[in-house]
């Protein structure tokens, strides 16, 4: 089963990447942009067959290695 | 007094400290992480570097490696942990240190000598210092950017748990003398028992006048006395 994790910052942190390429976005014409904010992704295929229990399991990653929980927050999607 | 270095594939200081420490006649020993014994130590520091070369995020691998486990059972014991600039990150992503480092406000890679300010002398790391004292030390990170939440800044404030913050040389805290955007100016920070230390700046490369100065001297005089 695959599933897809989405980390990004939380929105009181401050995110100078994203704000870095909003303003070139800016720069190059887009100037009806409200925002950028730059994350990570990551695909990961679980050898599991129930839905529920592979989701618990890539919850527990994220919570243990893939996501700082003090700065970021994350979605986890099944593809 | 025995120390142990932690070394990591990325770790770039752990040489720099080692010699620091011998030169302050510590007994060093270097311990590689995949070690699951940890020699008796009366002090153990993570060096600086870029363990596991910052993948997923500064410290992040490193904080869950083999070693770890022992040194988070020996700082929890009472055992002295020193974390200096990708010590320092490690530290905070295995617990020991509450908060985290942000990528530098200007997401430039800064190498300078800066000035910082000793905020509490009553230690087992910085009693060798005096209150307020103003160090030159170096500092060359690019993410020393020091973020906490509220509740445990305050805890930081009133159980005078900061170290050390970023000041310029007359002394003064404000913005100009920030040079990554920590908050408060924050550049190191105890745990709430002080037997843990985590710093941007790197006392191991201010321990000889003929490289630079020896402000750093007295930070591991503190811990042998």
């Amino acid at each position: 089963m695959k599933f897809s994790v989405t980390v990004v910052l939380k929105k009181d942190v401050l995110d100078p990447q994203g704000k870095v390429v909003q303003n070139t976005l800016n720069n190059l014409g887009m100037s009806d942009l409200k925002s950028v904010r730059q994350g990570k992704f990551f695909e990961i295929e679980i050898d599991e067959q129930d839905q529920k229990k592979a989701e618990i399991k890539v919850d527990g990653m994220c919570k243990k290695l893939l996501v700082n929980l003090i700065i970021e927050d994350y979605k986890i999607n099944k593809l | 007094m025995k120390s142990s270095v932690i070394v990591f594939p990325g770790s770039n200081c752990d040489r720099d400290i080692a010699k620091a420490l011998e030169k302050m006649q510590f007994k060093n020993q270097m311990v590689w992480h995949k070690e699951t014994d940890l020699p008796k130590s009366d002090l153990i520091v993570i060096p600086g570097g870029f363990s596991y070369g910052d993948y997923l995020r500064s410290g992040a691998i490193a904080g869950k490696s083999l070693i770890i486990e022992e040194v988070i059972k020996a700082a929890n014991s009472g055992c002295l942990v020193l974390g200096i600039c990708n010590g320092f990150q490690i530290l905070t992503e295995t617990g020991l240190l509450k908060g985290t480092l942000l990528r530098n406000k200007n997401l430039k890679f800064i190498n300078k000598d800066i000035n910082i300010k000793v905020i509490n002398n009553q230690t087992r790391f910085t009693s060798k210092y005096k209150l307020n004292q103003i160090l030159k030390i170096n500092i060359a990170h690019n993410e020393g950017n020091y973020f906490t939440n509220s509740t445990h800044l305050n805890e930081l404030k009133n159980e005078n748990l900061i170290a050390f913050k970023y000041c310029d040389e007359k002394g003064n805290i404000n913005n100009q003398s920030n040079p990554n955007g920590a908050m408060d100016n924050i550049a190191g920070i105890f745990n709430s028992k002080k037997n843990i230390l985590g710093m941007m700046p790197h006392p191991e490369r201010m321990v000889d006048k003929f490289i630079s100065n020896t402000d750093g001297v007295n930070l591991f005089s503190s811990i042998l006395h």
